[in-house]
């Protein structure tokens, strides 16, 4: 089957190539997570070795389920993205809708408006965010970074957004119309379900940056009650630094969640990505 | 608020003079994005031009700037940090685009097998966090554990060994390469994508006329993902220029050793926070934010006025 071009030779440099760097990209995170799950002599003597019933030992993530504050910090981490990522798509369909449906005056510059926001990174304000933030009395809360991190998403939210609301037909639209709909009944009964799939696809890729940011837990909310697993993990790790185990046990937490999003939504991410928007 | 005004071309049925649904739908994306980005951008703009004297804030025009640009208290380790800041762009562009494309014409060969596991494994780095980044590739080039050591020395290697991460000369490139590593996914991601869109008849034309493997790849394929090429371009500059996590991450706040992995993300966060014996300084760090936004902002445009209207678009 294969084309004329496509020699035996060729296909099997292309895999060892493919290969070679997949090797690259996840040998890393392997050797971190068989470490984890050694005593501290074996992690040193065979950093190779996979984990025998002889070198096996749980001693790092007894410490970091013992001294961290593990769990407080995955249910932060949690609270903050599900809300974010909830405004962010609400808020995002619901301007998205207003600037693909109607015309008015100013459509087109409240569109560029809010993609302004795409390119210019909403850390440049920090100093004015926090003083705001210290003003509204909103410092250490998880309100705060819920706040910046919709605000962060709303720009590529809309633009994606947008784009698709176009593609949904106006003949539907108009016969809610002529049922007597409502415009807000005809957005939320029947052109947010036909969105379902470009909203998934924006929720990805508002969640990523989300759960991974250092910099605003670090400066609106670095107290122990409102930590995320983000900054909990840096800061732990920071304190553990000679602990071995620990360390090791506390990356491979935060790397377990991510990894089993990843595994189940991988289809749906790379296929929002590939199927152009993000063009 | 004039834009709910009516107008005259109506694309829905009614006809009231105000619709206030479109205000309904509008008004939240607008007033938390207005609220916690555009007028906290646009008030850090307005710090950058005062400062603070006698405990009274003063405004002082530019001279925030001649004091960060001039002053040998603020040049020094300014300027240091925007050439560290290029250095860091320069190895992304340098190293990371073209693996990316590699990559990419790599897995559009036609009919790949196990394509979309190779997607999938090398994707997963971009995935992860700074933190979770930062701190593999600090224990793995530790000199304490030992693994880079002992893998050099399995390809017969072992001599070109040492703490990069340590020294002045080569840690600024060892933590780039560290971002290049977790980022390399999204450049062969979007490429990936620009290939997939290529028609197939343009490739069975050009198989026709002969022009197969490399010289296809040269002729044919990468002039019409320049657009994509492009794109990329562009986010990694905006993501370069205001990085700062994994630097933190790996190196401190200090960005050691000696300031060697300092960039402007890293002074801005020590500026406005101060970090040990440096007292935090509102104004200056509104003028380090400012100074980026400045960066970024002619990048972009440069991006969108020269390079993306010169940039020849192909239709099928």
């Amino acid at each position: 089957m294969a084309k004329p071009t496509a020699s035996p030779l060729r296909t099997g440099l292309v895999h060892l190539a493919l290969g070679a760097y997949t090797l690259i990209a996840l040998f890393p995170v392997f050797l971190v997570v068989i470490n984890s799950f050694k005593d501290r002599a074996s992690i040193f003597r065979d950093p190779l070795g996979l984990p025998t019933p002889a070198t096996f030992s749980l001693i790092g993530y007894n410490t970091v389920l013992t001294q961290g504050d593990f769990v407080l910090y995955f249910q932060n981490s949690f609270i903050v993205t599900a809300v974010s990522i909830f405004f962010v798509l609400l808020f995002g369909a619901m301007a998205a809708f207003a600037l693909s449906e109607y015309r008015f005056k100013g459509n087109t510059m409240m569109g560029l408006y809010l993609a302004l926001g795409i390119m210019i990174p909403i850390r440049l304000g920090t100093v004015a965010i926090l003083q705001g933030m210290v003003a509204a009395g909103l410092v250490n809360t998880l309100t705060a970074l819920i706040l910046v991190y919709t605000a962060q998403g709303l720009p590529l939210a809309v633009f994606i957004l947008t784009e698709f609301m176009r593609t949904v037909s106006d003949d539907l639209k108009n016969a809610g119309r002529i049922d007597g709909l409502s415009e807000y009944s005809i957005f939320f009964r029947l052109v947010l379900p036909l969105i379902r799939p470009a909203m998934a696809t924006v929720a990805v890729f508002t969640m990523i940056p989300i759960w991974n940011d250092l910099w605003f837990p670090l400066i609106l909310a670095p107290s122990d009650a409102t930590k995320t697993v983000t900054l909990g993990s840096q800061v732990f790790i920071g304190q553990f630094v000679t602990n071995w185990n620990a360390v090791l046990a506390a990356l491979t937490l935060a790397i377990l969640p991510v990894l089993v999003l990843y595994l189940i939504f991988s289809r749906q991410l790379i296929r929002g990505i590939t199927s152009g928007a993000v063009k | 608020m004039s834009t709910v005004e009516q107008s005259s071309i109506d694309r829905g049925e009614d006809k009231r003079s105000r619709r206030w649904h479109i205000l309904v739908f509008l008004l939240p994306a607008l007033i938390v994005y207005t609220a916690v980005m555009i007028l906290p951008l646009i008030e850090t703009l307005r710090l950058s031009l005062f400062n603070v004297k006698d405990g009274q804030s003063v405004f002082v025009g530019l001279g925030n700037f001649n004091v960060l640009f001039g002053d040998p208290r603020w040049a020094a380790s300014f300027w240091n940090a925007l050439r560290n800041n290029f250095v860091f762009f320069l190895i992304h562009m340098l190293v990371q685009n073209p693996i990316g494309v590699a990559l990419a014409a790599l897995l559009s060969v036609p009919k790949l097998r196990f394509g979309a596991f190779y997607r999938t494994a090398m994707f997963l780095p971009t995935l992860l966090s700074f933190v979770i980044v930062g701190f593999i590739w600090k224990l793995i080039l530790s000199p304490i554990w030992g693994v880079s050591p002992y893998l050099l020395d399995l390809v017969g290697l072992k001599s070109i060994f040492s703490p990069w991460l340590g020294k002045p000369s080569s840690a600024l490139i060892t933590v780039s390469l560290i971002s290049v590593w977790q980022y390399i996914g999204i450049p062969m991601m979007l490429i990936y994508a620009a290939m997939l869109n290529i028609p197939d008849e343009v490739l069975e034309a050009a198989e026709c006329d002969g022009v197969t493997g490399w010289s296809q790849f040269w002729k044919i394929k990468l002039p019409l993902i320049l657009p994509a090429i492009g794109i990329i371009s562009i986010l990694t500059f905006v993501g370069n220029f205001n990085a700062f996590d994994l630097i933190y991450t790996v190196q401190g706040a200090l960005a050691g050793p000696d300031g060697s992995t300092d960039i402007l993300g890293t002074l801005l966060y020590r500026t406005f926070f101060g970090f040990q014996l440096q007292i935090g300084d509102r104004s200056m760090g509104a003028t380090i934010a400012t100074v980026m936004f400045l960066i970024i902002l002619s990048g972009v445009c440069l991006y969108l006025f020269a390079i993306q209207r010169r940039m020849r678009r192909y239709q099928f």
